[in-house]
């Protein structure tokens, strides 16, 4: 329905970096079904995927992923699956593997460790993968969004706690208005701030890598729950935790949309688009 | 591209520009692909310092959305569930709504909370007050907890039901496992989720036992739970439990030995922290 072209504005969004955290997959599911079904009775929404392309990978980590599909005892797998330096250990923690102030903190170097970052930032397949096809674009990028669990949080940048992002406030400003969308949902309540403050400091995220190529409003969502199933959320808390979190990351791409495409010029883009459509029938 | 269509692009492209259309980011600085994160104004002394350990640790007013508050009260829940935990009754930790941290001289440091905790079962809440002291030194001693203004979520009784089973495991059935607590898709069988409840109330005896300012732990799942016979009408387990330790984002592996009754509630008698083995990797010999 709408032809990407040269310089189109973008949103991001990555789930499953993490192999463990099925809920994230199960999230990018629902929100591509929840965006095709939308825009055919809502304008809004319809003005959006008209103005922005909307980039979703669903598994990022998807060697991990098959992994911790393959029986009970490799159901908390974290990593993904590149052979360690030595025969006897496997897995690069993904998330800890960007270009972004790389081995520097929250990190182990042992390859056995669940945050072993890899032999160098972007050693790993996955990460190039993102590196290249986001930072190819990253003028267009408007949003990117990274989705994991556990813990019902919204992180912003940066990991390493002696560095703030230029835009702090409005991160934390669009952040807690993400969570009060959340929270009118089903009342869960999930917290927002930098990792640092609010979980633990790190490095090499894809989150951060995203912030310093000057994506502006760059997220990790840490889905339900808080602990008490983690990892192995029940199958009745699919649904919900998809309509809390869609709702959040709702928020976060219209502010990212009416930023850049203010009244006026979103009409103008569209009839812009819809007209060199017909132009080519024209022709 | 026909010169048609390029007029229809230009003329429209004249109308879009003119409406000022404001590209990304009120303050961008450096489109420099490889530009570094602006540093804060304070903090750049502990450059060095934030690249080994932890920053210096929050004192004074804490915020209770930020880690340390939140780690604290974790244990506050550790401590509930250990002490009055049973088949019947778990507790979590629902909210934060205040906390204070000070230094100890020379024996460790103290938190002071206002948290609401949950009973998971009743689905009941409460606001509690808290205290939670972590020693320091070489000797790697348990953080202390005690609680206070909670006594309704405490009295909450689910005797009966905790009557039943203890006389339906002590003399008739035996638990034995078959999958892990949750399994892989988050389920449990109806008639484990007691014994699921039991394991996290064992566990978090040893939860609390090995907390420390720069951990968070919770249960991610129980491999498996085995009855023993009875001893001293206590009734008698044998569990295995993976742990979560979020920071290292670790799953320490466990082996328990405990008891229940009703009347004396989880003892736990022996645990031992298995290696940190990679069954996958270890193709040691085929079983």
């Amino acid at each position: 329905m709408h032809q990407p072209f040269e310089g189109s504005q973008a949103i991001w969004m990555d789930c499953g970096i993490h192999a463990r955290e099925w809920i994230a997959p199960a999230f990018c599911q629902y929100f591509v079904r929840q965006i095709l079904q939308t825009y055919k009775t809502d304008a809004k929404m319809e003005a959006m995927m008209t103005n922005m392309d909307f980039y979703i990978t669903p598994v990022l980590n998807v060697d991990g992923y098959m992994f911790s599909w393959k029986n009970s005892s490799t159901r908390l797998w974290r990593k993904n699956r590149s052979p360690g330096p030595s025969g006897d250990c496997y897995g690069t923690d993904l998330n800890r593997n960007f270009d972004a102030n790389w081995g520097t903190i929250g990190v182990s170097s042992d390859c056995n460790s669940d945050i072993y970052p890899g032999r160098g930032p972007i050693s790993e397949p996955e990460a190039q993968a993102v590196t290249y096809f986001v930072g190819s674009r990253k003028e267009d990028f408007l949003c990117f969004l990274t989705i994991h669990s556990y813990g019902q949080l919204l992180l912003i940048p940066y990991g390493h706690p002696d560095f703030t992002a230029s835009n702090y406030n409005e991160l934390m400003k669009v952040g807690e208005e993400a969570a009060e969308a959340i929270l009118k949902v089903h009342g869960k309540k999930y917290r927002v701030g930098t990792s640092p403050a609010v979980l633990y400091p790190n490095s090499g995220s894809s989150r951060d890598w995203a912030r310093m190529q000057d994506i502006p409003l760059t997220f990790t969502f840490e889905l339900r729950d808080n602990g008490t199933y983690g990892f192995e959320l029940p199958q009745e808390e699919i649904q919900p935790t998809c309509e809390e979190a869609y709702s959040g990351a709702l928020h976060i791409i219209t502010y990212a949309h009416d930023k850049t495409f203010n009244g006026a010029a979103a009409t103008a883009a569209a009839l812009w688009t819809t007209l060199l459509a017909l132009g080519v029938h024209l022709m | 591209m026909g010169l048609r269509r390029a007029i229809v692009l230009v003329a429209l492209m004249e109308v879009t520009w003119s409406l000022n259309v404001t590209t990304i980011g009120p303050e961008t600085v450096s489109t420099d692909a490889s530009a570094h994160p602006e540093p804060a104004e304070e903090n750049t002394e502990q450059k060095e310092a934030a690249a080994a350990e932890e920053d210096v640790m929050a004192t004074g007013e804490l915020n209770p959305n930020h880690y340390p508050a939140q780690r604290a009260a974790k244990l506050v829940q550790h401590y509930l569930n250990a002490r009055y935990g049973s088949p019947y009754k778990l507790f979590g930790l629902k909210e934060v709504h205040s906390g204070n941290a000070e230094e100890v001289a020379d024996s460790g440091r103290k938190y002071q909370l206002e948290i609401s905790v949950h009973e998971i079962i009743s689905n009941t809440k409460e606001k509690c007050s808290a205290e939670v002291f972590f020693p320091s030194g070489a000797k790697q001693l348990s953080p202390q907890v005690q609680v206070s203004a909670c006594e309704e979520i405490l009295k909450l009784d689910a005797k009966s039901e905790e009557q039943a089973l203890y006389q339906q495991y002590k003399t008739n059935k035996t638990v034995r496992t078959e999958e892990r607590l949750p399994d892989s898709y988050g389920h449990i069988d109806p008639e484990m989720t007691p014994f699921w409840h039991l394991s996290i109330v064992a566990s978090s005896f040893i939860m609390l036992k090995e907390s420390t300012e720069n951990t968070l732990y919770n249960v991610a799942q129980v491999a498996n739970i085995t009855q023993l016979a009875t001893e001293n009408d206590q009734l008698k387990f044998d569990c295995h439990v993976l742990l979560h330790e979020m920071v290292s984002q670790e799953i320490p592996q466990w082996k328990l030995l405990f008891t229940w009754s009703p009347a004396e509630g989880v003892k736990v008698l022996h645990t031992e922290q298995l290696p940190h083995v990679h069954e996958f990797e270890k193709r040691a010999k085929p079983n």
